[in-house]
């Protein structure tokens, strides 16, 4: 048995590749066949268009559907919806974030620090939904907000933040403001830990060279901390504005009936059975954040994961 | 004087915009997680209302008795052990090939173990769902497991091929100066050096597993794992009271995985929790 095991090891470390294939070959078949395989298959429905008459899909190579998504003024409106959203959630958890990632790097003790990254994995990996859920809870009418605002007689700023056009609504939980909140709160902890990786990369001497060059502190931020943490913050915008343009719970729950390109992706394979045009849909976020990732490698993001 | 990393000298102490700022933002962060808790014990009802009229303990005794809340439990557990387990065996594969070695189609291989869960969970449930239509696999547990466990991989892989690219080639060499063989050195040196990292994967997968809504709604068919019954809830809420303790009982269920494998992962300074 020994001796077995022995020829055994002596031949896999003679044929490095036959290890190196026998570890490989399962998850790639896995990823490859199962996983790539279904996902090519249903993006390449957007070449096939549905007969507008029987309401089947015809299976011929062509730019029809593709068309139908960027001519039609509704589909359109849904598109820019979205990319300006995830825009505005990305800037919001920017400057939500940066705060918390520039203190747990710069002015904390180690353990100190091992308690906010804990706290900051938590709500990052706990349920999605339920987190949701909870915003649910805060926007509604009788919810927690309502209740702050008014035990500060401030009901009247809310009723005319409300009645903003655009992004007010008949009440928070029905609204864009709700929406961007919501959003935000969900995705904050990917802007936060790529900022705080990249600011503890910053060496403290580069701080105190600028302070000694006569700069004062802020000065310093802008000039030297801000620009070194750009990366991070670029590295962060790659997770919050893919995540939002792809997600259909949150506009389904909060939102308001104006559809985002995750619903419509929903809405046209499942009741309308239009499998050719959710998959037309589905291909905008991922171009989107093709030439994102491209642009984004270009100014050093990846450096800061 | 030499410097040292973390914390800028003395005499740069945060300011106090900077303090407001990071203690605000880690209430936005954690408020919503309390109020949660807080609501599974009112006695409304009907709404939300907050603050809750009165407090009660009669909801967990409700949901204790709800057997179609303890099967979905039962379901998403069966679930997220399954795919868990093949998620380790393929994510820890996966990092074992890929680790070192450069060769041609790396990086195109390192793409495709990420874009599950770098493409949106509908993308990846409706591709799904039309190949199993297509191939006329029916709807079961496996189907579903089949889904986590492609985008659980990655969790275990990026936590993983963290480790291996730490662990010091000299301990397999000297492990095999001292006389054992490749699969000696694999069980006595190389696995023990993996374990807390495998560990640290796998209950991050558990976690992602057991609350995933998007990729299973379009593999379950009629099955209600927990999250499919939570999101139904939050679209016509029929039973809030229930809701609210259910979602407590989830925030635990994962808490307590999380918790572990960041502290885990924040003590060897692996942050690979970044790529989630």
């Amino acid at each position: 048995m020994n001796n077995l095991l022995d020829s055994f090891s002596n031949f896999a470390f003679r044929n490095k590749n036959f290890i190196f294939l026998s570890f490989l070959i399962i998850p790639l078949l896995w990823l490859g066949v199962v996983y790539l395989g279904s996902l090519l298959i249903f993006l390449g429905h957007s070449f096939f268009h549905l007969d507008g008459f029987t309401g089947q899909i015809v299976y011929e190579f062509s730019f029809k559907t593709l068309l139908e998504l960027f001519s039609s003024p509704a589909n359109i409106d849904i598109l820019i919806r979205t990319v300006v959203l995830a825009a505005c959630v990305t800037i919001g958890s920017a400057i939500i974030g940066f705060p918390i990632a520039y203190y747990m790097a710069k002015f904390t003790s180690p353990k100190v620090k091992i308690f906010l990254f804990i706290a900051i994995m938590l709500p990052l990996w706990s349920s999605y939904l339920v987190r949701v859920y909870s915003w649910k809870l805060i926007l509604a009418k009788e919810g927690i907000i309502n209740w702050f605002f008014e035990k500060l007689h401030l009901e009247w700023l809310l009723d005319s933040i409300l009645s903003t056009p655009v992004i007010g609504g008949p009440s928070l939980s029905i609204s864009y403001i709700g929406m961007f909140l919501v959003f935000t709160y969900i995705w904050l902890p990917f802007m936060i830990l790529p900022i705080q990786a990249s600011l503890e990369r910053v060496p403290n001497s580069l701080i105190n060279a600028s302070h000694d060059l006569g700069a004062n502190k802020r000065q310093t931020f802008y000039k030297v901390i801000l620009p070194l943490a750009l990366p991070g913050v670029i590295a962060g915008s790659i997770f919050t504005f893919s995540l939002t343009l792809g997600d259909y719970i949150i506009p389904y729950i909060i939102g308001t009936s104006k559809f985002f390109i995750g619903q419509a992706v929903y809405t046209h394979q499942g009741t309308a059975g239009n499998i050719p045009l959710a998959a037309a849909f589905s291909l905008v976020p991922i171009l989107v954040m093709i030439v994102y990732i491209y642009c984004a490698k270009r100014m050093g993001a990846f450096d800061a994961l | 004087m030499p410097f040292k990393r973390g914390s800028i000298n003395k005499l740069n102490q945060a300011g106090l915009g900077l303090r407001f700022g990071a203690i605000a933002g880690l209430l936005f962060l954690h408020i919503p997680l309390l109020l949660i808790i807080l609501y599974a014990f009112t006695t409304e009802d009907k709404s939300y209302q907050f603050p809750p009229p009165g407090y009660t303990l009669k909801w967990f005794e409700v949901v204790l008795n709800r057997q179609d809340i303890w099967n979905a439990v039962a379901l998403s557990m069966r679930i997220a052990i399954i795919s868990t387990f093949v998620a380790i065996i393929l994510g820890t594969l996966a990092a074992g090939a890929l680790f070192k070695k450069s060769f041609f189609g790396k990086n195109s291989i390192t793409i495709l173990i990420i874009l599950p869960i770098a493409l949106p969970g509908i993308i990846t449930g409706i591709s799904l769902r039309s190949t199993f239509g297509v191939m006329g696999i029916p709807f079961s547990t496996w189907t579903i497991i089949i889904g986590h466990a492609t985008f659980c991989m990655v969790v275990v892989y990026n936590n993983v091929v963290a480790r291996l690219r730490r662990t010091s080639p000299n301990l397999i060499q000297a492990s095999m100066d001292l006389g054992a063989n490749n699969l000696q050195t694999f069980f006595y040196v190389i696995l023990p050096n993996m374990g807390t990292a495998i560990l640290a994967g796998g209950m991050l997968a558990f976690a992602l597993s057991f609350d995933e809504v998007i990729v299973t709604t379009f593999t379950a068919g009629q099955q209600t794992t927990l999250p499919i019954w939570m999101f139904s809830e939050l679209i016509r809420p029929r039973q809030r009271p229930i809701t609210n303790v259910v979602a407590v009982f989830i925030m635990f269920i994962t808490f307590i995985p999380i918790v572990f494998a960041s502290y885990m992962a924040s003590k060897t300074s692996d942050s690979e929790g970044s790529t989630k």
